[in-house]
């Protein structure tokens, strides 16, 4: 009977055939595109000095969408995010070329004045970075700056709204003018997202909110950028491959500098089109 | 971490492979005891049936591990998605195998009114629908996978006839009408053995592709 456990059972799946893009061709598969988009890239390259960091990256970030990027180290994802709100302007040698525009506007323009960018495409950072001040200062900061409050009862409302967004009102409300400092690394990092979210921000950018939190204060930030999700544009730069699954509806995968795959996020990680898109999401790289 | 999954994803195609091997000789064993009317063969398959229904339900556990512990993506979880469901084609065929047998043991203890269908064509086509699909799964062969689904429609036709024979042979023999429902059935369990074949055959083309062409999605 057992000669059924014949030479197939004993040979090994070969490798699918060429459905997907090779691993030598580095153009992009994919919509990069957008209708109506909030922010549009256009091809854009990055410089730190002589070394090239971008290579010729074109993408829509549209409204009120999450979108995730993901790839390996090094491979241009925080730099490209950096990108959106000028905030490799404070590398030295750092060059940006290409077109980059919110609302139709070049953010590149050098009349643009980058503070008030900066609040309308706001940043949250790896490490959870609350000002050695009190939550209450924490949030009111920005929109005092910006000058968005008229009144202490207005700013007390911008405050209150923010940190409500934040999904931190509830377990600091009785604290508030205490350091933020103080706040768990999960709670320290809703806080920086409530202060982004003060000074009114259109997009949101994230660079690995997560990478230092433990699951649970990961899970309540994921639940929250699900809600944020329906006032902002929200990119996140994140290393987990789940997270991206789990919080973004497009997924653009970076590699070397290039944009190698962007789709909706549910094909990229049933059905990527590009070798190296699956290689890199299943674990195959290098 | 990958190491790992990759392991585990080569013992479940070994597994998988094997529990197909197991199924054809089923079907195999299956077609003989139509073509010879052999009870004792017949029994055979029906006594080993556990073990096919063992390593379906091992074969389970093992993709629901891997995928609670490794939440697999892309053609990982593809891989995963189609073992689980070309596991679940291969037990059923395996239980029409089994109901062949208990048709043939029925109808060998019945009085032989003089007539016989001949099965042969129509048993060596669903076997070599099944050995083809598994060997599109080996092969990652979409186009083998393609085959196996268009010969699906010739099984259909062969059903039809033996229903078209059946119905008329009872109108002839109404004393033998038993005798010829069991070996109609014999047809039906053939039939469905064909469709659980192209199922497979349709789980490696979305293995591959990334597609589903179920449903006449093609």
């Amino acid at each position: 009977m057992v000669s059924a456990l014949d030479a197939r059972s004993s040979r090994v799946v070969s490798q699918p055939p060429t459905r997907l893009g090779s691993r030598e061709d580095l153009r992009t598969i994919g919509e990069p595109t957008v209708v109506d988009p909030k922010i549009r890239c256009r091809h854009v390259d990055v410089f730190y000095g002589d070394k090239q960091a971008i290579f010729d990256v074109s993408l829509d970030i549209g409204n009120k969408e999450v979108i995730a990027m993901i790839g390996p180290s090094g491979c241009g994802k925080s730099t490209f995010l950096r990108c959106l709100n000028r905030m490799n302007d404070t590398i030295e040698g750092c060059r940006v070329s290409g077109d980059i525009t919110l609302d139709g506007q070049n953010i590149y323009d050098e009349k643009q004045d980058v503070v008030p960018l900066r609040a309308q495409v706001g940043i949250v950072f790896q490490k959870p970075n609350p000002f050695s001040k009190s939550i209450w200062d924490n949030v009111a900061y920005g929109p005092k700056i910006h000058g968005l409050a008229e009144s202490k009862p207005e700013l007390e409302e911008i405050v209150e709204t923010s940190l409500r967004k934040a999904g931190l009102w509830e377990e600091v409300k009785d604290r508030l003018h205490q350091p933020g400092t103080g706040l768990s690394g999960g709670q320290q990092q809703r806080l920086c997202i409530a202060r982004t979210i003060a000074v009114s921000p259109e997009v949101i950018l994230m660079d690995e909110p997560c990478s230092a939190l433990d699951p649970i204060a990961t899970a309540k930030i994921e639940d929250l950028i699900d809600e944020l999700r329906n006032q902002y544009s929200i990119v996140i730069v994140t290393h987990s491959m789940q997270q991206a699954a789990r919080v973004s509806q497009r997924t653009a995968y970076f590699h070397l500098g290039y944009l190698i795959e962007v789709g909706q996020t549910q094909q990229i990680f049933t059905t990527p089109r590009h070798r190296l898109t699956e290689d890199y999401i299943t674990g195959r790289f290098g | 971490m990958t190491r790992h999954l990759q392991k585990e994803l080569e013992k479940i195609k070994k597994r998988i492979l094997s529990l197909g091997a197991l199924v054809e000789d089923r079907v195999r064993m299956a077609s003989q005891a139509i073509e010879q009317t052999d009870p004792g063969m017949a029994a055979r398959i029906v006594e080993t049936d556990w073990e096919i229904d063992e390593n379906e339900v091992e074969i389970e556990e093992e993709c629901l591990k891997i995928l609670a512990l490794h939440q697999p993506v892309a053609v990982d979880l593809r891989f995963l998605v189609a073992v689980i469901k070309i596991n679940n084609d291969l037990e059923r065929i395996a239980d029409e195998a089994m109901n062949i047998a208990e048709r043939v043991i029925s109808i060998a203890k019945r009085e032989d009114p003089g007539y016989r269908f001949d099965y042969v064509a129509m048993a060596s086509k669903s076997e070599n629908m099944l050995k083809k699909s598994l060997d599109a799964l080996v092969n990652l062969d979409v186009d083998l996978a393609f085959k196996v689904v268009m010969c699906d429609d010739e099984v259909d036709v062969m059903h039809r006839e033996a229903y078209q024979r059946t119905c008329r042979e009872m109108s002839h023999r109404p004393e033998a009408i038993k005798y010829l429902l069991n070996y109609y059935l014999i047809s039906r369990h053939l039939e469905r053995i064909a469709d659980h074949a192209t199922n497979i055959a349709e789980e490696v083309i979305y293995l591959v592709e990334g597609e589903i062409v179920r449903h006449g999605k093609f």
